[in-house]
């Protein structure tokens, strides 16, 4: 019987010492399922006031975080608030920080700048952006001064938008057999081939809209062994710009992991397309496209919406081509900012290190996408 | 009381029984028939009742009839062709035979498939017709008969073909006509026809040209009318691509055709070429100079 008190005082015990130091000394696994708050914030660094700033942003804490800005004054939380997540809805609207990172880039005694990379979780995979943070002393503690991204205003105006837009009718399910349905738009590949990459065989190529009507479309790949049996297969996803207009050219790019191309004797490629209501309008110019050189190539520019409506989502999609105009990458990015009419909105693709230095021509196209609403 | 002479008499009568149903045994039924149509079956035996079943692929039709009469159906009873069982039942006997039904002679639904329905002007035997030829039935037409196809645009009679069925098909493949437009494509025998749309549309663009010029700070670039090679003028909404290349920099659009020409506004850059293409068709290029 005093045993058995002894051994529940002794667990008791220790079960409240393990309470006090996980509460003193959190790792950061526990932090996050605990939903990311840190019981012991400080600001006693230019790393930790950006790292405490992080944290408040990854637990949508909006209030403590415009509160820790040192030059909260000059906009409202509100504005803070749109300027993290956009003005109008895009693809971050849907997405949470996932982690981010810090990085400091130049400190005096009162003055520092700290990089804060933050990693958004979104629909699309991982879309990372990059604030460099003023930060200055005050007292003991680290302030940001937070960089805003004021909103852009639009003039008053009226942009006569009167670009074709195609409506489909099927045929009824009721109707006899034979009788006529709407076709199918006609596509093509006009460019297809495999390539080696370390994640596994990749295929690339683009495909044409050669009809006359808008197309919805998607790439399929087949791949078949030495004995033609076939052993793989894989889409585009969203490698590909999926609406084409008439005569409009979409690269595509399809990815099997883990798959080496000796095993692969032919590709069987399928396009696949479908009808689809669609309107000519947006036009967007991609503009100042320029290629940058390894280390760290991309091809970076501007997309201008021409049209007078608001693009919630951009998918810049890059085609990049050797010199005998063989297609040799294709990259992409979803821009996750809303295009404002008029407005130039930048956007950076990354090019492999090693495809980069055979990259000498390149093309890029838009997809873009529509959810009306501002936020 | 006895009857000594019963017994003999039955067995005289036994002995003609087989011969009396040897001679009235068969059904008696029409070597064929049209689908649709009247006809009667002869019924053997002497009195009695039994059940006459017509047991075809797409229809069992079953009657009460009376031995030694005749069986009638009329007009629209056995409506599907092919070959029926006809079976009779008396009592334990059971009589055996069969019926061919055709379909009607008179076309009364032709099934017109017509592809594509949307195709580039041009084109060798690239649309082609396909037709069925029904009765009022639904039965196949089998027996051979021609079916004329016709293929016209607005402006009057483009090109007419006639075919054969056979085994109740008929098709042809036609080219596709210099003009776009909508073409009526018509299939026609005895009497019934059937019409399709074929919508014939412009090619590829053909000679793509574009001409500059200073507007402000930009330079506004914009095809000459654009058409495929037969001289239509291409579909708007038909994607045109600018690309000004400057430098080591460049800037794309894509615009779609609005009535009739493409039009953009691209930021000026002294000593930029400026090129013009649309799909995998390539246009003019310009050394831009302000």
């Amino acid at each position: 019987m005093i045993k058995g008190i002894f051994l529940a005082i002794v667990l008791l015990g220790a079960t409240v010492m393990l309470v006090v130091i996980g509460t003193i000394w959190p790792v950061s696994t526990a932090i996050a399922y605990a939903g990311g708050e840190r019981l012991m914030r400080s600001s006693a660094t230019p790393e930790e006031a950006a790292r405490s700033l992080g944290d408040d942003l990854r637990m949508r804490e909006w209030g403590r975080a415009y509160g820790s800005l040192a030059n909260r004054a000059q906009f409202t939380r509100q504005q803070f608030m749109q300027d993290v997540m956009g003005y109008y809805p895009n693809i971050r609207t849907y997405s949470t920080l996932q982690s981010f990172e810090v990085a400091p880039l130049h400190a005096t005694s009162d003055e520092a700048v700290v990089q804060l990379k933050l990693h958004w979780s979104t629909v699309v995979g991982i879309a990372t952006t990059t604030r460099d943070l003023p930060l200055v002393k005050n007292g003991s503690e680290w302030q940001v001064n937070w960089p805003i991204e004021k909103r852009p205003d639009l003039p008053p105006q009226v942009i006569p938008v009167n670009y074709l837009r195609w409506d489909v009718i099927y045929r009824g399910a009721g109707d006899d057999w034979g009788v006529q349905d709407v076709e199918a738009p006609h596509v093509r590949i006009v460019d297809m081939h495999p390539v080696q990459r370390a994640e596994g065989l990749v295929i690339l190529g683009e495909l044409l809209n050669e009809d006359v009507v808008p197309a919805y479309v998607n790439v399929k790949a087949t791949l078949l062994g030495k004995n033609q049996n076939s052993f793989a297969t894989e889409g585009s996803f969203d490698k590909i710009s999926h609406i084409l207009l008439p005569k409009q050219v979409t690269p595509f790019l399809i990815t099997f992991p883990g798959i080496d191309i000796s095993q692969v004797s032919s590709v069987r490629m399928t396009p696949l397309s479908s009808l689809i209501a669609a309107s000519a309008d947006p036009v967007i110019d991609i503009d100042n496209q320029h290629l940058s050189p390894a280390p760290d190539a991309s091809l970076s520019g501007q997309l201008i919406n021409e049209s007078g409506e608001t693009v919630n989502v951009a998918h810049v999609l890059g085609t990049f081509y050797d010199k005998s105009g063989q297609v040799l990458w294709v990259a992409d990015q979803y821009v996750d900012r809303a295009l404002l009419p008029q407005t130039p909105v930048a956007f950076n693709i990354h090019i492999p290190e090693d495809l980069a230095r055979k990259v000498s021509s390149e093309r890029a196209v838009v997809a873009s996408y529509k959810f009306g609403g501002e936020l | 009381m006895k009857r000594p002479w019963a017994l003999p008499l039955f067995a005289v009568l036994l002995a003609f029984e087989p011969v009396g149903r040897a001679q009235e045994s068969a059904l008696q039924i029409p070597s064929s028939v049209k689908a649709g149509s009247a006809f009667a079956i002869g019924i053997p035996g002497r009195g009695g009742k039994g059940s006459l079943y017509l047991i075809g692929l797409g229809q069992v039709i079953r009657r009460n009839v009376q031995l030694g009469a005749s069986a009638e159906f009329a007009a629209g009873t056995v409506s599907s062709a092919g070959h029926y069982f006809v079976v009779l039942e008396a009592g334990s006997s059971q009589e055996q035979g069969s019926l061919e039904v055709a379909p009607a002679d008179q076309p009364a639904n032709l099934s017109f498939l017509a592809r594509p329905s949307r195709l580039p002007v041009k084109l060798q035997n690239a649309i082609t017709g396909a037709v069925y030829v029904f009765d009022a039935y639904h039965n196949l037409i089998t027996t051979p008969r021609p079916v004329s196809f016709e293929l016209s645009n607005p402006s009057g009679k483009e090109e007419q073909r006639t075919v054969n069925t056979r085994d109740g098909a008929a098709w042809v493949a036609l080219d596709s006509g210099p003009h776009q437009g909508v073409d009526k494509f018509v299939a026609q025998t005895g009497g019934v026809s059937t019409s399709r749309v074929v919508e014939q549309v412009p090619g590829d663009p053909c000679g793509l040209k574009m001409t500059a010029k200073q507007v402000g700070r930009d330079v506004e670039l914009a095809t000459d009318p654009v058409r495929d090679c037969s001289g239509n003028a291409v579909t708007d909404g038909t994607i045109v691509t600018f690309t000004e290349s400057y430098g080591n920099a460049q800037s794309t659009v894509d615009v779609p055709i609005k009535h009739g020409i493409a039009k953009v506004d691209l930021p000026d850059h002294p000593g930029a070429t400026i090129s013009v293409a649309s799909g995998v068709v390539p246009g003019n290029q310009i050394h831009w100079e302000k």
